[in-house]
């Protein structure tokens, strides 16, 4: 009875502000998509890290036949250097910040240039004589580089030796870039939100106010007169968090699957429609709590005066 | 039932008073007039009853509660024990005859059995059994202020609250009202009603309590509404301090 009570005040509220609730509505959409999208965002970082730091992080390349960079002189490195900088590496001094090494020789470098190759010309071309072998180190913390690098950059058959994170540290910097400015038009719009709540709903309870003097009067209990404003806020918050999950859901599904999937390739690289399943409850979380606090705060404070 | 001790009321903005160092005591199943000039009081002292306001200074109990002690959680219980009525009817436009009536008691959590009884008891006992599907503007004022007044008793209240119900209506609906105040008084609930209408005060020959820019000039059982008696209220409080530029209650006599 009194539920009945309660929900058919709310929609009655919803029905008679129907053009201040659809711009809740739309508010809370396009804020809580860029919070979700800053979470995505976070979450496409992570991801993008396990998958580049479970590879190697340090890259030790040796010498092919015809190199002359580095310490190459034109001949392939032998197996005795790569034992030396294999020896190198298992020095207590070093190996303490090594979790594992790998090492591919020439021919298995050679096969997966040439898979990766496989639609390009180039890959007829290739052949071992341009290859050298490369020593893959993984390391317990990747911001630990410097210390392999400096300790067998000046071996024998040694061409270079890359920290991979140098190529990936510029996207990880503008990914977070991307991601604090979702985060940061999210903020502004949470606020207009707030506000925008508190607003339709001092303006339902004006719009409502012969009937809120009767219930007072009649003894009506202060949670009956207050729950359906705040519910009216609620149910319009849930709406717009329900449609930002939904168009997450949509750009990780056709933007970040299709579009970016189809350029770099997907497996494990990529976010996919499960963490965007995941952020939707924190998105609604944040929504329906948000409005129940300012829906519930201006109630109080119209009722209050 | 009701008791004021001492009780002033001060609006902020205002130097004088709206009411100063009231005592009043209301029995059980009392009628009380409360009458006076515009600004007298009449409508302060009500608020007060329904703990609206809180006084500024003094005690006010009301079916024995301590309304200064009362936490404004617990006021909306013991509003449930108080019935009003208002000059301007203040019914819901939207709602029928029926559902006025019947939305008092869903407010506060009745069952819908018990609903179903008490709504139409109700609207019997002031005469518009016949006109439960109703819509407020499709009644005459009288019949509104009755609509009213079933939702004021509905839930069976100890006291009735009554601010100026006639003031609307024509004499002969007003004395339909009254007749039908008079009915529920006689069933036990205590009336107080502030009013300016003399005729209904003088033809009722009730308790009057006349107010006067804020301090109670008389109170007279069986009173009309000039007095022609000598005034009951204490002289020597009125010799103390004398309500500015009001004149002594007897002179009027």
């Amino acid at each position: 009875m009194r539920l009945g009570l309660i929900l058919g005040e709310a929609f009655q509220g919803l029905r008679r502000n129907a053009s201040m609730v659809v711009s809740v509505v739309l508010v809370t959409f396009i804020s809580l998509t860029f919070v979700g999208v800053a979470i995505l965002l976070q979450g496409q970082i992570g991801q993008m890290k396990a998958y580049w730091y479970d590879r190697a992080q340090v890259a030790i390349n040796f010498c092919s036949a015809i190199d002359q960079t580095g310490n190459c002189l034109q001949a392939a490195a032998t197996d005795a250097d790569v034992a030396a900088v294999e020896a190198k590496l298992a020095e207590e001094s070093v190996a303490r910040y090594i979790e594992r090494t790998e090492y591919d020789p020439p021919a298995q470098v050679l096969a997966q240039a040439q898979e990766f190759y496989a639609d390009n010309p180039i890959g007829g071309l290739l052949t071992e004589e341009f290859i050298g072998g490369i020593l893959n180190v993984t390391l317990y913390d990747p911001s630990n580089a410097d210390v392999v690098i400096e300790s067998v950059s000046a071996f024998a058959g040694v061409q270079s030796v890359d920290d991979r994170r140098e190529y990936l540290e510029p996207i990880f910097s503008m990914l977070n870039a991307a991601s604090a400015a979702a985060i940061g038009v999210a903020a502004l719009m949470l606020v207009a939100a707030v506000l925008l709540i508190a607003t339709t709903i001092r303006l339902s309870a004006f719009s409502r106010r012969r009937e809120l003097g009767i219930m007072r009067l009649v003894g009506a209990s202060n949670r009956l007169i207050e729950t359906p404003f705040i519910l009216e806020g609620v149910i319009a918050a849930l709406i717009g968090s329900v449609l930002a999950s939904g168009a997450l859901a949509v750009i990780v599904e056709f933007w970040v699957k299709r579009e970016l999937g189809g350029v770099l390739g997907g497996g494990g690289l990529l976010i996919g429609l499960g963490d965007a399943l995941l952020v939707a409850p924190i998105l609604i979380g944040i929504g329906v709590v948000l409005a129940a606090l300012s829906a519930s705060v201006a109630i109080k404070r119209y009722l209050k005066v | 039932m009701i008791r004021f001790e001492n009780v002033s009321k001060s609006y902020p903005g205002t130097t004088r008073p709206a009411l100063g160092d009231v005592s009043l005591e209301i029995g059980k199943g009392e009628f009380v007039f409360l009458i006076g000039a515009s600004g007298s009081g009449k409508s302060s002292l009500l608020r007060l009853i329904l703990k609206e306001e809180r006084p500024n200074a003094g005690q006010i109990h009301v079916l024995g509660k301590k309304l200064s002690a009362m936490p404004s959680r617990k006021v909306p219980y013991f509003r449930r024990n108080l019935g009003v009525v208002f000059q301007d009817f203040r019914l819901l436009p939207n709602k029928s005859v029926y559902d006025n009536v019947a939305f008092t008691l869903q407010v506060i959590g009745k069952s819908r059995g018990f609903i179903q009884e008490a709504v139409p008891d109700a609207l019997k006992m002031v005469g518009l059994a016949g006109k439960s599907g109703r819509m407020p503007h499709e009644l005459s004022g009288g019949e509104q202020q009755r609509v009213a007044i079933a939702r004021a008793v509905v839930n069976k209240p100890a006291i009735l609250l009554a601010d100026e119900p006639t003031g609307n209506l024509d004499p002969e609906t007003a004395q339909g009202i009254m007749a039908l105040l008079e009915r529920i008084n006689l069933g036990g609930t205590t009336v107080v009603m502030a009013t300016h209408a003399a005729d209904v005060v003088d033809r009722m020959q009730r308790r009057v309590v006349e107010l006067m820019t804020g301090r109670i000039v008389r109170d007279e059982r069986g009173g009309a509404y000039v007095t022609q008696a000598v005034p009951t209220i204490q002289t020597s409080q009125m010799a103390q301090t004398p309500p500015s530029g009001a004149v002594s209650p007897g002179a009027s006599a």
